[in-house]
């Protein structure tokens, strides 16, 4: 074992990591950690735009952005972020220029924008050019050029380690705390893969920018490596999980393969329709119709579909159709997607139209923070030295449904914001005393893994969970379906217990750690479906048959989810009874739902029409 | 280069391909096996769709056969740079290559990218490919005062080096040169093509110490143009042509 001191640590190098890095390295000895190579992360896939009301070829302002942000989420958005968010978006542009960023260009030589799904002039009038992009590969560019700026600042980097633990003073699962009480985050345990070496690191300050959960289902846009790992661990530590039940389904994934097509290419001008031709978008949204939000989207693809009006020989796909766009154009703004398109499906987009279906995309929930990226152990009171940006935070900038381009958007605007504050934090904080034996629990864990005797495959079971994941808690939900998703993964659960490894060796061993990932899968799985299951509504990515109706008298709260010994209270902070009071027990721990006020400013809920 | 289907999308369903069965040879490498540090060929054969990647079956391999299978991937669909495989004797993405573009009917190959020290089975140590990198001061270097909005670019400059911004950094160019086979000294394509995509950016000032960088022994001048790296490129990077052209800026000094 080996072990290290640092002020500011930080978990993932994904977009929010690197740009955490960037500001915390400035002030702060930083590390970060990561399982990928830098430029593996998923960051790298997204594609196309980074929204910020620049105004550089319409008028457009930063309000437009917070307004449109906050009626995308369907009103479940802390409006305080989303000001933020819209208001840092423009400097948070303007930074990656700088940093070298190649945006496309105007004739005029500025920062080129074009439109994006649900981003309108003056509250909704008509699509607005807003998003920043560089070709179909701006998360690559976006990506690429942090990373560059990491090693022009020389940020120290321990690439292929696994984070598999968060050290506290106090056990959150457990301890009865008062709002006087201080928590504070310790460090981490982390696994080198190349050598099977622990090592613990010791930090004033922790930023967990860890990515999403998307491989809870079988048909996503994710990484294979994205298994939730940050969320599991933060929940598994006692800290609650918020607003799980909202997952994102991007409409335009390739048929049966879930690999995704940009958004910009219905901001170029492509059209969805059926089988019968129609451009049904119309019906749906009339006002920005393809350009409509993606749950809206995706939810009206799938309802084509149901209704057999879906194309191809088994009727279960719709046409994203660009062959009226000129081919030149498709080359200079979606040359990525287009290739994605004749790769993997054999399509040639120029003359034909390219099979599509939602595939699971983004989690907006996960580990809730402040505005300035600080963790929150409940509604109100934060873990000091601990911080989340990105996708495995909720801030909540999304609130039940992202708008395109905002995750690019919340990585930079706080990823900085938590790397400045942790920094900062750091400056004034000290080293806090770890445990005597800090590494234990995870040797423990990696050990009995690799010693259990042959069991079931980590497959078999991940399969399981992703196919009953897409049948149950998909784009349509109903209490039946969450209800049969539950009962799957507990079978799932009990069945995890006797997984076992082939791969017993000490060097880079991925069979081992697929294993563990596969329990970090579970975890988010089950308190995503007990979520959806306790949101007796509809509201933006969450959309619940047996309750088509949005409820803002009882629904208009933040889910947070805590995961307790079966012993420990039954009310979790929040508690509204008959809403958000429920409680799932799960053989030796149990999980508690209660809930977090939305903060509003100047922004009522409204009726979302497109 | 990419693999074209010549069916058309109706027929590519996954519930209407046809399954067959495909054989690959896989390189190996453990020194914690029985093999220790000998390295030696597995042979599996697994069931495939038309549709399935070489990835696919590799994940088959380890999913259902054999969990110490060793490889990296990420994305899976050619963005990430994980992948990076020596199939059927060429480099490529594991994730862009089709079963059915690389023979299926005979045994496909599968090595580890050559020129990288291996690790395990298809992993290789990439910090000497990452070290050439981090050499040629991959990052844009001005002087003076930040502007206050963006830097103005025209779209010609813009384009000027857009092909070099497209690059994932997966190495397979560089461990497909034959130089770089024989002196791991020599910087290879990908640290040249990152170079280019700053030497040829007119936001850039810092072409002239890169340009002094790669005029090393070790640098630029090594390229024998034998083409293997444009070819290896899984995003289309016309490599060798970067690399004539940041010669040339090295002779004319006009970049």
């Amino acid at each position: 074992m080996q072990t290290h001191q640092y002020d500011v640590v930080i978990v993932g190098a994904g977009g929010a990591g690197m740009r955490a890095a960037l500001e915390a390295s400035k002030d702060a000895r930083t590390a970060v950690i990561s399982k990928l190579y830098p430029t593996r992360s998923h960051t790298g896939a997204a594609q196309g735009g980074m929204c910020a009301a620049l105004a550089n070829v319409e008028e457009d302002n930063w309000e437009w952005h917070t307004f449109d942000t906050i009626k995308g989420g369907d009103y479940l958005v802390d409006q305080d972020a989303a000001e933020i968010m819209a208001k840092e978006a423009i400097d948070a542009v303007l930074d990656l220029e700088r940093m070298g960023l190649p945006f496309n260009r105007t004739p005029e030589g500025k920062i080129d924008q074009r439109r994006f799904g649900g981003h309108t002039r003056n509250h909704g009038e008509a699509a607005v050019r807003r998003a920043c992009y560089a070709a179909d590969r701006t998360g690559h560019m976006i990506l690429q050029t942090l990373y560059q700026n990491c090693v022009k600042q020389d940020v120290e980097f321990f690439n292929e380690f696994y984070v598999l633990d968060l050290l506290t003073d106090h056990d959150l699962t457990t301890e009865v705390l008062s709002d006087e009480d201080e928590v504070n985050a310790t460090g981490v345990v982390a696994y080198d893969l190349a050598t099977g070496e622990i090592h613990v690191f010791q930090a004033k300050a922790i930023v967990f920018a860890t990515g999403g959960a998307g491989k809870i289902f079988k048909t996503t846009s994710n990484a294979h490596t994205l298994t939730g790992d940050g969320m599991a661990l933060a929940y598994r530590r006692g800290l609650p999980l918020e607003d799980m039940e909202f997952f994102q389904f991007h409409p335009t994934g390739l048929a049966g393969l879930g690999i995704l097509l940009s958004e910009a290419a219905r901001g170029e001008g492509g059209i969805l329709r059926n089988s019968e031709g129609e451009r049904f978008m119309e019906r749906y949204a009339p006002t920005i119709k393809d350009l409509a939000p993606r749950d809206i989207v995706a939810r009206s693809m799938a309802n084509e579909v149901r209704e057999g009006r879906g194309a191809g020989p088994n009727k279960d796909y719709v046409l994203l159709d660009l062959t009226h766009l000129e081919p030149a154009h498709i080359d200079a703004k979606l040359p990525d997607i287009t290739e994605f398109a004749r790769t993997y499906l054999g399509v040639e987009p120029y003359t034909e139209p390219v099979p599509v279906y939602p595939t699971a995309h983004y989690a907006m929930g996960g580990v809730p923070t402040n505005v300035e990226g600080q963790v929150l152990r409940d509604s109100h009171n934060v873990v000091k030295g601990l911080y989340a940006a990105g996708e495995v935070a909720c801030v909540s900038v999304h609130g039940s449904n992202r708008l395109g381009t905002n995750s690019l958007l919340d990585i930079n605007v706080f990823g900085k914001r938590a790397g400045r504050a942790a920094a900062a934090y750091a400056r004034t904080a000290r080293y806090l005393p770890l445990p005597e034996k800090p590494a234990e629990r995870v040797e423990a864990q990696l050990e009995e893994m690799r010693e259990r005797p042959d069991g079931e495959r980590v497959a078999d079971v991940r399969r399981a969970l992703q196919e009953t994941m897409d049948a149950n808690a998909q784009v349509f939900r109903t209490g039946e379906s969450l209800t049969q998703a539950l009962a799957d993964i507990r079978g799932l659960q009990k069945r995890y217990a006797n997984v076992s490894v082939q791969d017993k060796g000490r060097l880079f061993n991925t069979d081992l750690l697929e294993a563990i990932e596969l329990g970090f899968l579970l975890d988010i799985a089950e308190v995503t479906v007990l979520a959806a299951l306790n949101r007796k509504e509809s509201r933006g990515g969450h959309y619940r048959e047996d309750f088509p109706q949005r409820d803002d008298a009882n629904y208009m709260l933040h889910t947070m989810a805590y995961r307790r010994p079966t012993s420990a209270s039954d009310v979790a902070d929040g508690h509204v009874e008959g809403f958000f009071d429920h409680v799932e027990e799960f053989g030796d721990y149990k999980v508690v739902l209660g809930s977090k006020p939305v903060v509003q400013t100047r922004y009522e809920p409204m009726e979302r029409k497109y | 280069m990419t693999a074209v289907l010549d069916t058309p999308a109706q027929d590519t369903t996954p519930a209407e391909v046809a399954t067959f069965q495909v054989t690959l040879k896989v390189r190996r490498y453990n020194p914690e096996s029985e093999h220790g540090d000998a390295a030696y060929w597995d042979t599996f054969t697994v069931e495939a769709h038309a549709t399935d990647r070489v990835l696919d079956a590799l994940h088959k391999i380890k999913w259902e056969h054999d969990g110490s299978l060793t490889f990296r991937r990420s994305c899976a669909h050619g963005v990430c740079g994980s992948d990076a495989m020596r199939i059927n004797g060429r480099n490529r993405l594991a994730c862009k290559t089709l079963l059915k573009d690389v023979n299926p009917d005979k045994p496909i190959t599968v090595e580890p990218i050559k020129g990288l020290p291996v690790v395990k089975d298809l992993v290789v140590d990439m910090e000497p490919f990452f070290a050439s990198y981090r050499e040629i001061m991959p990052f844009l270097i001005t002087s003076g005062n930040e502007p206050s909005r963006e830097r103005i670019q025209s779209p010609e400059d813009r384009a000027r080096f857009d092909d070099t911004t497209k690059c994932i950094l997966c190495a397979a160019c560089t461990s497909s040169c034959p130089v770089f086979w024989t002196d791991g000294q020599y910087f290879g394509p990908a640290a040249i093509v990152n170079a280019h995509r700053f030497i040829f950016d007119s936001r850039d000032e810092g072409a002239a110490q890169r340009l002094e960088i790669l005029n090393d022994k070790e640098g630029v001048w090594r390229c024998r143009t034998t083409f293997n790296c444009t070819e290896a490129c899984p995003r289309g990077i016309q490599v060798t042509k970067a690399i004539q052209e940041v010669k040339r800026a090295m002779i004319t000094r006009a970049f």
